[in-house]
């Protein structure tokens, strides 16, 4: 996934059709922001300068699905996978326990855990993705980029014969959803493929490279500052982006 | 009843003195199992942990008892492998408080993970690389052996050695009881490492983060370093504390020193190793992490006191006290020093759970802190509570200081 956040406005589209298609329940009042079920969070963070200086860009973070995620090796239960195929860091909420160690090891806060007992408002339980399972109270869970979505693909293509999947036949909700066509979704490994060439472009980054989890999810942006906002706290230090600013986030 | 149960050599306080002591414990327990209701029955949505503060109040309260339990291992090492004959007089409670420590500490996990019902899985879907994974059986198994070497302190009981067979029992366990020392030392080796080796192991928090040896991060080291410090520390000061409200000599002055300098002793060694460790994770692993270190102590309460407090004043100034002969014969001293042993372990394994989650890692994430609700104090409470009359009933009814009536006789010196 490439996500160019020179095109993003923060709408939140993404964040909707989301939570639409992976059946995230209606959390309580009392969730506010760190307790809320959002796999994708949109963050907004400026550059700490005042007018006319000041800037400011929005930055979706769903799921970074690592290459060296670092909740895989520390689930006590296996409940988190990788799997080989798609790159994708899978959760198996059916096998989760609960004891939110993936959490704690997460640098990027994509991981939400049931707090509550879910609920829909009401009527709406009776339409909901029935190619994605709601999860029940004390699990853990985060995007897992629409696996649902894939597995649909998977057997229309099954059904017509092919092993293949054709390009744009698979791509998550929140990717679709976006008005500004700001977020990208293809092949990583094949390098003719548009979204690969853009994760070689030479405005592309990922969030906090320094930590050697191998995301792969980039940003793309003109901004240098953007672009050492989201590589290390180090680098910002360095440059001196807004250090005694506060950033803003929501989600 | 009360006195037939109690051993005819020694002598305790009145039946409803004794339940007059225990009734505010039996108050503080029955608030935490109400707290532990609404938490098992509602929800975790009853504490103030959140997406971001996945660890609270009770992992925070699971190190510490973890760590200052490791007196019973450790004790049962020294004087079962070590021969370290004159530590039996504090071996039974050494025991009874490790099984308070790591039953207490389940009884937490129990409630603080969201399926509790699910604990099985850890055995059955176990991930060899989690250090949890180890924990969690490490921790099981050895509480089975605790529970083990409590059984012949129980069967010890004025009333249960009169009947033959516990008699036999109690004989014949006593008898192998060198080989559950044996297995308690090498669990709780890894286990107390494995703890420490959690947080180590997080690379995507690098205020924990720690490069190591092989696959253990040097969290490993020192987590099992500082456990077996203040376990020794921890006993000694119950023992105080008990001879203190029961008003009577239980444990030699000699066997307390020798605690105090064993803590000392070990406590230097560790905060030689955490020096070390501070300073190669100053200049090597955070700055390679992406971080400034002045960057993790930005932001009160957790403020560069934090590291100064951990290696001095509950570090160094335990260590010379406790290392020094003529300090550790004077009770003051010693008290003082095993008081800021036990604390500055306990506040490490704060620093170590809530700081990291504290610290931001994304560089446009915000600085948070975390403050339990009344049910997460409640069930910290209820375990404490339970720990209390766990070992009043034991210390009442069961023979726990083999030189108590000994200490007691006129003019003897120690
Ligand atoms: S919360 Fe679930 S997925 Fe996360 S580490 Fe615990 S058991 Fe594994």
């Amino acid at each position: 996934m490439v996500i160019d956040l020179d095109r993003c406005t923060g709408c939140g589209a993404c964040m909707v059709a989301c939570a639409v298609e992976n059946n995230l329940p209606t959390p309580p009042v009392e969730a506010q922001d760190n307790r809320g079920l959002t796999w994708l969070r949109v963050y907004q963070c400026g550059n700490g300068r005042t007018f006319p200086d000041f800037k400011t860009v929005f930055i979706p973070v769903p799921c970074m699905q690592c290459d060296h995620a670092p909740c895989i090796h520390v689930c006590p239960v296996t409940a988190v996978d990788y799997d080989t195929e798609t790159g994708i860091v899978g959760q198996i909420p059916e096998r989760c326990m609960g004891c939110r160690y993936c959490m704690a090891a997460c640098p990027y806060h994509a991981r939400t855990f049931n707090w509550w007992d879910p609920v829909w408002p009401k009527g709406m339980e009776k339409s909901l993705n029935p190619d994605v399972s709601p999860r029940m109270r004390g699990t853990a869970e985060k995007c897992n980029f629409c696996h649902g979505r894939l597995h649909r693909a998977r057997e229309k293509a099954a059904s017509e014969g092919r092993r293949d999947l054709n390009p744009g036949e698979y791509i998550p909700a929140c990717v679709e959803a976006c008005p500004t066509r700001a977020i990208h979704f293809g092949d990583l490994q094949d390098s003719e493929d548009p979204v690969a060439k853009l994760s070689k472009s030479p405005h592309a980054f990922r969030l906090l490279e320094s930590l050697r989890t191998f995301p792969k999810v980039f940003y793309l942006s003109r901004q240098d500052w953007v672009k050492d906002v989201g590589k290390s706290r180090l680098e910002m230090l360095r440059k001196d982006i807004y250090r005694d600013s506060e950033s803003e986030s929501n989600g | 009843m009360d006195k037939g149960l109690i051993s005819s050599e020694v002598e305790r306080t009145s039946l409803p003195r004794f339940l007059a002591w225990l009734l505010p414990w039996v108050l503080i327990l029955g608030c935490g199992i109400w707290a532990m209701k609404l938490c098992l029955g509602q929800g975790l949505f009853h504490t103030n942990m959140d997406n971001r503060f996945a660890f609270g109040l009770w992992i925070v309260l699971d190190l510490i008892i973890i760590a200052l339990g490791a007196g019973a291992f450790f004790l049962g090492f020294l004087t079962y492998l070590m021969k370290q004959k004159e530590m039996r007089e504090v071996l039974n409670t050494a025991v009874i408080v490790g099984f308070i420590c790591y039953s207490g500490a389940i009884i937490t996990l129990a409630v603080d993970i969201g399926q509790p019902i699910r604990f099985w899985y850890a055995y059955w879907h176990a991930n060899v690389h989690s250090m949890l994974t180890e924990v969690t059986f490490c921790i099981s198994i050895y509480l089975m052996v605790l529970a083990i070497e409590y059984i012949p302190i129980i069967l010890r009981n004025r009333k249960l050695k009169q009947i033959p067979l516990f008699l036999v029992l109690e004989f014949n366990l006593h008898r192998i009881m060198f080989l559950f020392a044996g297995l308690g030392t090498f669990l709780s080796f890894f286990h107390q490492g494995s703890l420490g080796g959690m947080f180590g192991v997080l690379n995507g928090k690098p205020f924990a983060f720690r490069e190591g040896f092989a696959i253990w991060p040097t969290t490993f080291f020192l987590f099992i370093l500082s456990a077996i410090a203040s376990g020794p520390s921890f006993i000694m000061l119950i023992s105080m504390i008990v001879s203190k409200l029961s008003n009577k000599r239980l444990v030699s002055r000699d066997v307390l020193s020798r605690l105090g300098r064993i803590s000392g002793i070990l406590m230097s060694v560790y905060v030689i190793a955490k020096l070390i460790d501070t300073i190669a994770w100053i200049v090597v692993t955070a700055p390679s992490s992406g971080f400034d270190v002045a960057e993790f102590y930005r932001n009160e309460p957790f403020g560069t006191w934090v590291l100064f407090a951990e290696l001095t004043i509950f570090g160094l100034l335990p260590a010379t006290i406790l290392l020094n002969r003529n300090r550790t014969r004077q009770t003051k001293w010693l008290v003082l020093g095993g008081f800021l042993t036990c604390f500055g372990i306990a506040f490490n394994r704060f620093v170590v759970t809530l700081q990291s989650q504290s610290v931001p890692v994304l560089s446009f994430d915000r600085f948070m802190i975390y403050w339990p609700t009344w049910q997460e104090w409640a069930i910290v409470g209820a375990v404490i509570a339970y720990g209390v009359i766990l070992y009043s009933l034991s210390f009442r009814y069961l023979p726990l200081f083999p030189r108590e009536k000994d200490l007691q006789a006129p003019r003897r010196n120690d």
